[in-house]
């Protein structure tokens, strides 16, 4: 009973963040919704007893990805988004037809389905069992997405570097130096 | 032991260790004062009680009169939230931090009124076979608070110091954790009691001490100590704090108590290091222990907090010793020194380990 | 032993991924719907464990890491990709990013 309790209000949350997001106009607030379905999320691990996974969430997601998207958002202090005309439309049809989608979604899922239900904290094996499949089974994606993140960073490095930054890179020449210097060590 | 002792006794040790942090908090801000002076061949405060002992409570009082200005052009949600968030975060690490043995109380008779029934509890609010993960995640999320502050002040160079400092917090987060790895290799758990007692067996020589019980320990230790502090916002790498720079960086439009929370959630950052790094690589409560059972039951709480004050000792010894760090140096430091040198050692830790066993 | 049925997981994890999509299509900022990618990512990591839970197989667990790693460097290159545009089109509503167009 406590367990549905606790899972009603961690999904409420998910829930409640992820339509702050839709509605918020400014992106801040987007982004600390965003902030609070992905804690909420890490919750909802704990409920089913992937406490690795619940702490990997909040440290790469809500602590690494998401201090990334607030530090862009601050860095390039965009105001709020306006409402276009297209926007507008995309509301009016986008709604209630994402509404419908999911209503038909859960109907499907909650009457429709014969899946079994779920003991709490039902999964086997903690760090040590992830670390041997890891290592073991998925060595190959493990290797491959380290040279994918490899290759994000530098690829981010160089999308987001200045161009007169690069430039001054290539081409090292001594900076001309300023006349006010010159004639300051002329005179004495 | 029933559900209404267990909860009883969590609360009694959750009231009881959030008071002795901030004490603690309130007391390293005294600590810092004093070993500054003395570095500084001055006294320090002398004035407020024996030793100036009592002038953390001069300076709660005046923070709590201070004119609490609220400017009106900040992003007043975020601007109240922020250092909230800092300080929740800060204190809430201490919450798996175990500070000695299991304390044992038999059952007593109070009279004829009532009977405590016999309490058996480790001393720890709680111990999670993910207790060092999520130390790691509140000081990921910890890096909000300052984000975020630099971010509703409106004011250009709060921001500049916000964006600094939050990009040197989690540079500097990826060689913290890395450092620790060593250690979790070689005792195999993630749980911080789990850690301490695998630590328990060695003998106290120079030889063998915790810090060279895990392999190439003292490169893993002084990598995390050099992060911890980066990551805390300490001098050499304070500079989006320091008042020569940037006015006083992300907190620059906060006064009195908000500011106050911003200075215990630094403070308290500060403590969470300390505990780490003691249980981590010295030990936590392991030490000589004698005499009557009452007697070993504290002294181990002794012994913890003899190390934990140590590294205060250590913090702001190395802040008043050291220059600062420019900025670029800071970032080039943790990410082409200490991140290359953290995953050296990982290999070649897991390699002595592998070879070894 | 208490039980959760799975498709409540399974609700909730559409529910997210609906809302992922919606914030895809109605906003107009670049990062919001940047932000909607994740959350639909992070609707698919709730199905991922639940089904794991449900198989008690921690492969889904280890799934779910990779999804992570793939959604951290996206972000990364993604906000790169952004912060480009930024410099050069001076706007971050896409609807005015729109030189290509016919």
């Amino acid at each position: 009973m406590l367990h549905l309790i606790l899972f009603l209000f961690f999904g409420l949350l998910c829930v409640a963040g992820a339509i702050n997001l839709l509605a918020q106009s400014h992106p801040i607030n987007s982004a600390l919704s965003l902030i609070v379905v992905m804690g909420s999320l890490a919750a909802e691990y704990l409920l089913l007893g992937a406490e690795f996974l619940a702490a990997v969430q909040v440290i790469v997601y809500a602590g690494a990805i998401m201090v990334l998207f607030v530090i862009t958002i601050m860095l390039l202090n965009a105001g709020a988004e306006e409402r276009t005309k297209g926007s507008r439309v995309a509301i009016l049809l986008g709604v209630p037809g994402a509404v419908i989608g999911a209503v038909l979604v859960v109907w499907t899922l909650l009457f429709r389905s014969n899946t079994s239900a779920v003991t709490i904290g039902a999964l086997p094996g903690g760090p040590q069992e992830i670390a041997r499949l890891l290592f073991h089974q998925f060595l190959l994606p493990f290797e491959i997405t380290s040279v994918l993140i490899l290759i994000a960073i530098m690829g981010a490095v160089v999308l987001a570097s200045r161009p007169d930054a690069v430039a001054k890179r290539h081409h090292t020449e001594a900076p001309k130096a300023m006349p006010e210097l010159v004639g300051a060590g002329k005179e004495h | 032991m029933s559900i209404a002792t267990f909860l009883i006794i969590s609360i009694i040790k959750s009231i009881a260790v959030i008071g002795v942090l901030l004490t603690a908090v309130a007391y390293s801000v005294w600590l810092e004062r004093k070993v500054s002076a003395h570095i500084q061949n001055r006294w320090g405060p002398t004035r407020v009680g024996p030793f100036g002992l009592l002038q953390p409570l001069a300076d709660g009082a005046k923070f709590i009169f201070k004119e609490d200005l609220t400017q009106p052009h900040v992003y007043k949600p975020l601007y109240i939230a922020a250092p909230m968030i800092a300080m929740i975060f800060a204190i809430t690490s201490i919450s798996v931090v175990p500070f000695g043995n299991s304390i044992y109380i038999p059952e007593t008779h109070v009279g004829h009124l009532f009977t405590i029934p016999e309490i058996d509890t480790p001393l720890e609010i709680t111990d999670l076979n993910i207790g060092l993960l999520l130390i790691l995640g509140v000081t990921s999320m910890g890096v909000y608070g300052v984000a975020l502050a630099g971010w509703a002040s409106n004011n250009k160079y709060s921001l500049l110091g916000g964006l600094r400092a939050s990009a040197q917090m989690i540079s500097y987060e990826v060689s913290l954790g890395l450092s620790l790895i060593p250690v979790l290799i070689k005792s195999g758990s993630f749980s911080l009691r789990t850690i301490v007692e695998s630590q328990a067996h060695l003998h106290w020589n120079v030889w063998s001490c915790p810090v060279w019980y895990v392999p190439l320990g003292p490169i893993a230790f002084f990598t995390y100590l050099i992060s911890a502090y980066a990551e805390t916002n300490r001098t050499p790498f304070d500079l989006p704090e320091a008042e020569s720079e940037l006015v006083a960086g992300y907190h620059t439009e906060y006064s009195a108590m908000k500011f106050a929370m911003f200075f215990m959630a630094e403070y308290a950052n500060m403590v969470t290091v300390a505990c780490l790094a003691t249980l981590l690589f010295f030990g936590g409560w392991l030490g000589p222990v004698f005499g009557p059972p009452i007697l070993a039951m504290v002294l181990p709480i002794l012994w913890f907090c003899l190390k934990v004050f140590f590294f205060m000792f250590l913090y702001v010894w190395v802040r008043w010793t050291l220059p600062r760090f420019r900025y670029d140096q800071l970032m080039a430091f943790g990410w082409k020194v200490l991140l290359p040198l953290a995953v050296a050692n990982i290999v070649l830790t897991s390699l002595y380990v592998a070879l070894t066993s | 032993m208490e039980t959760i049925p799975l498709s409540y997981y399974l609700v909730l994890s559409g529910i997210l991924f609906v809302c992922g999509v919606l914030g895809f299509l109605i906003k107009r900022n670049i990062i919001t719907i940047f932000m909607s990618i994740e959350l639909m990512l992070n609707g698919v990591n709730l199905s991922f464990v639940a089904f794991a839970a449900q198989w008690h197989s921690l492969s889904g667990q280890v799934f779910v890491f990779f999804v992570m790693v793939v959604a951290a460097a996206e972000a990364a290159v993604g906000l790169a990709i952004i912060i480009a545009v930024y410099r050069t089109r001076e706007t971050l509503n896409v609807d005015q990013v729109n030189l290509l167009k016919l």
